[in-house]
C-alpha cells in the first residue's frame, strides 16, 4: 500500500471493539492517527458525519472513506494490506469457521459482560452464569490449539482477546477466578498477550477496573 | 473427483434459509434441501449446530457450516461462477457487510418487534425501523444500477430480499406500514425488480401461508414480547 495512505482510527481507550482495530492495525504494522472520542460527553462532529446509523466508535477512515463495525474493519484492514501477516485463513471452510466463532464471540459476549458490572443482585448473578456459559463453549472451541484457528494468531483470537483488559473486573465483580474455571482460554490470552500488537494495543485491566468502579458509581449502584 | 455434496438444512418461511437457497439457485448448485421444524428440532439440527440450534445449516462434503451470512460468503467463494455476489473492490465489500448488518440489526428486529406488540411498544419499534428504513432508502437512492450488487443480483440484495417479501406480510398482519411506497420509492422500486428475478420469482414461500403463520406467531409472542 502507498506510502500516502491516510488512516484516522475514532477510538475510545477502554472499547473492546476499539481494541480489536488497533491489533490489526498492528499486526499489518500500518502507520496511523489515533482520535480519542469523548463517549460521556460529546461525540465529534467527524464521528457523526462517518457513522450516522451508528453513531459509534471504532470509524477506520481510510483516504476520507469511512468503515464501521470493528469486525467488518478488521476484515477490510486484511483484504487491503493482504500482502503481510494474513489474519483469515485462506480456505474458504476455514474461513465460514472464523467468521462463524468472531461473530459467536461479537453477539453473545457484551451483554453479560457489561450486565455483570452494571448491575446487582439477581440480575449480576444471571449475567455471571451467561458468561460461563460462553466462556464453556469458547474454551471447548480452542481445545489444545495454541490459538482459536490453529497454529496462527487470527480473526477470532483478535476478537475474543480485547475483553481480556476487562476480565480482572469481570472476576471482581463476579467473584470468580477464569483461571480456575478457565485455564485454556487464560493460557491462550498469555499466549497472546506474548504478541506485541496486542500487548500495546490493550490498556492496564487496573485502569479498566477503576474506570468500572466510577461507571458504577455514576450509575448510582455501590 | 470427490462428489460436491451439498444439503442445507432450512426452514420453509425463515428468510435467513431461503436468502441461502437463493445464492445456490442463482450459482446453479445443486442441493438437498432438509426442511427442519424449528418447534420440534431433529437430533440432526442439534447435532448439526450446537451452538445456537438454529437453521439455515450448510453441509458441504461434509463441512458444517451455519449462520446465513457466513453461508452466502463461502457460497460465492467456493463457486467462482456468475453472479459474483460479493463486491471486488474491499471498500465496496465493507460497504455490503455493513448494510447487511443495518438491515438485520436494526429494521427487521424493529419491524418484527412491532408487528408482534401493540400499545407504546409498537409505536417505539415501529419509530425504530421507519428511521432504519429511511436510512436504507438513502442507500438505494444512491445505488443507481438494477441491483444492489449492480447489473446482477449480489450479497446485499439478498441480504435485504426479506424487505420485498416479508416485510409486507409482517405489516398486513402487524396493521402497520413501515414502507409506505410513496415515502420509500427507491426501496420500492428496488423490492419489485428483486422479486421480478426468474429465480427469485420461483423461491418464495406462499403468500396465505406466510399469513398464517405470522398471524400465529403475532399471538404467541404478542403476550411475551
Amino acid at each position: 500500500m502507498a506510502d500516502d495512505d491516510q488512516v484516522i482510527l475514532l477510538d475510545f481507550w477502554a472499547s473492546v471493539f476499539g481494541m480489536r482495530v488497533r491489533i490489526a492495525l498492528a499486526e499489518k504494522e500500518i502507520k496511523y492517527e489515533s482520535r480519542e472520542e469523548d463517549l460521556f460527553g460529546k461525540k465529534s462532529d467527524l464521528l457523526l458525519k462517518m457513522n450516522p446509523v451508528y453513531k459509534k466508535i471504532p470509524v477506520l477512515i481510510h483516504n476520507g472513506k469511512p468503515v464501521c463495525e470493528s469486525l467488518i474493519i478488521v476484515q477490510y484492514i486484511d483484504e487491503v494490506w493482504k500482502d503481510r501477516s494474513p489474519l483469515m485463513p485462506s480456505d474458504p471452510y476455514e474461513r465460514a469457521q472464523a467468521r462463524f466463532w468472531a461473530d459467536f464471540i461479537d453477539k453473545k459476549m457484551y451483554l453479560p459482560s457489561r450486565r455483570i458490572r452494571t448491575t446487582k443482585g439477581e440480575e449480576q448473578e444471571a449475567a455471571k452464569k451467561e458468561l460461563f456459559e460462553i466462556f464453556k463453549i469458547l474454551e471447548e472451541e480452542l481445545g489444545d490449539k495454541p490459538y482459536f484457528q490453529g497454529e496462527a494468531f487470527g480473526f477470532v483470537d483478535i476478537s475474543l482477546i480485547t475483553f481480556s483488559s476487562w476480565f480482572h473486573t469481570f472476576e471482581t465483580f463476579g467473584n470468580f477466578s477464569l483461571e480456575v474455571e478457565f485455564p485454556k482460554i487464560i493460557a491462550w490470552t498469555k499466549r497472546c498477550m506474548e504478541r506485541e500488537s496486542v500487548a500495546k494495543s490493550l490498556p492496564d485491566p487496573k485502569k479498566i477496573w477503576t474506570f468500572s468502579v466510577e461507571r458504577r458509581r455514576e450509575l448510582g449502584l455501590d | 473427483m470427490a462428489s460436491q455434496e451439498v444439503k442445507l438444512l432450512g426452514f420453509w418461511v425463515s428468510p435467513f434459509s431461503i436468502r441461502v437457497e437463493w445464492a445456490l439457485k442463482l450459482k446453479g448448485v445443486d442441493y438437498e434441501y432438509i426442511e427442519e421444524d424449528i418447534f420440534n428440532k431433529s437430533s440432526r439440527l442439534l447435532e448439526l449446530n450446537p451452538v445456537h440450534k438454529k437453521v439455515p445449516v450448510l453441509v458441504h462434503d461434509g463441512k458444517v457450516m451455519a449462520e446465513s451470512f457466513i453461508l452466502l460468503e463461502y457460497i460465492d467463494e467456493t463457486w467462482k461462477q456468475d453472479p459474483l455476489l460479493l463486491p471486488q473492490d474491499p471498500y465496496e465489500r465493507s460497504k455490503a457487510r455493513f448494510w447487511a448488518r443495518v438491515a438485520e440489526e436494526k429494521l427487521l428486529e424493529y419491524s418484527f418487534t412491532a408487528m408482534c406488540t401493540h400499545g407504546e411498544k409498537k409505536e417505539q419499534a415501529l419509530k425504530s425501523a421507519v428511521e432504519a428504513a429511511e436510512k436504507i432508502e438513502e442507500e438505494m437512492k444512491r445505488n443507481n444500477k438494477k441491483f444492489l450488487g449492480g447489473e446482477s443480483i449480489g450479497y446485499l440484495d439478498l441480504a435485504m430480499g426479506w424487505i420485498a417479501y416479508w416485510l409486507p406480510v409482517w405489516e398486513e398482519v402487524g396493521s402497520m406500514q413501515i414502507v409506505d411506497p410513496s415515502q420509500f420509492p427507491a426501496t420500492t422500486a428496488w423490492s419489485k425488480r428483486f422479486l421480478d428475478h426468474p429465480v427469485i420469482k420461483q423461491n418464495l414461500p406462499p403468500r396465505d401461508k406466510m399469513l398464517v403463520y405470522f398471524h400465529e406467531r403475532r399471538k404467541i409472542l404478542g403476550g411475551l414480547v
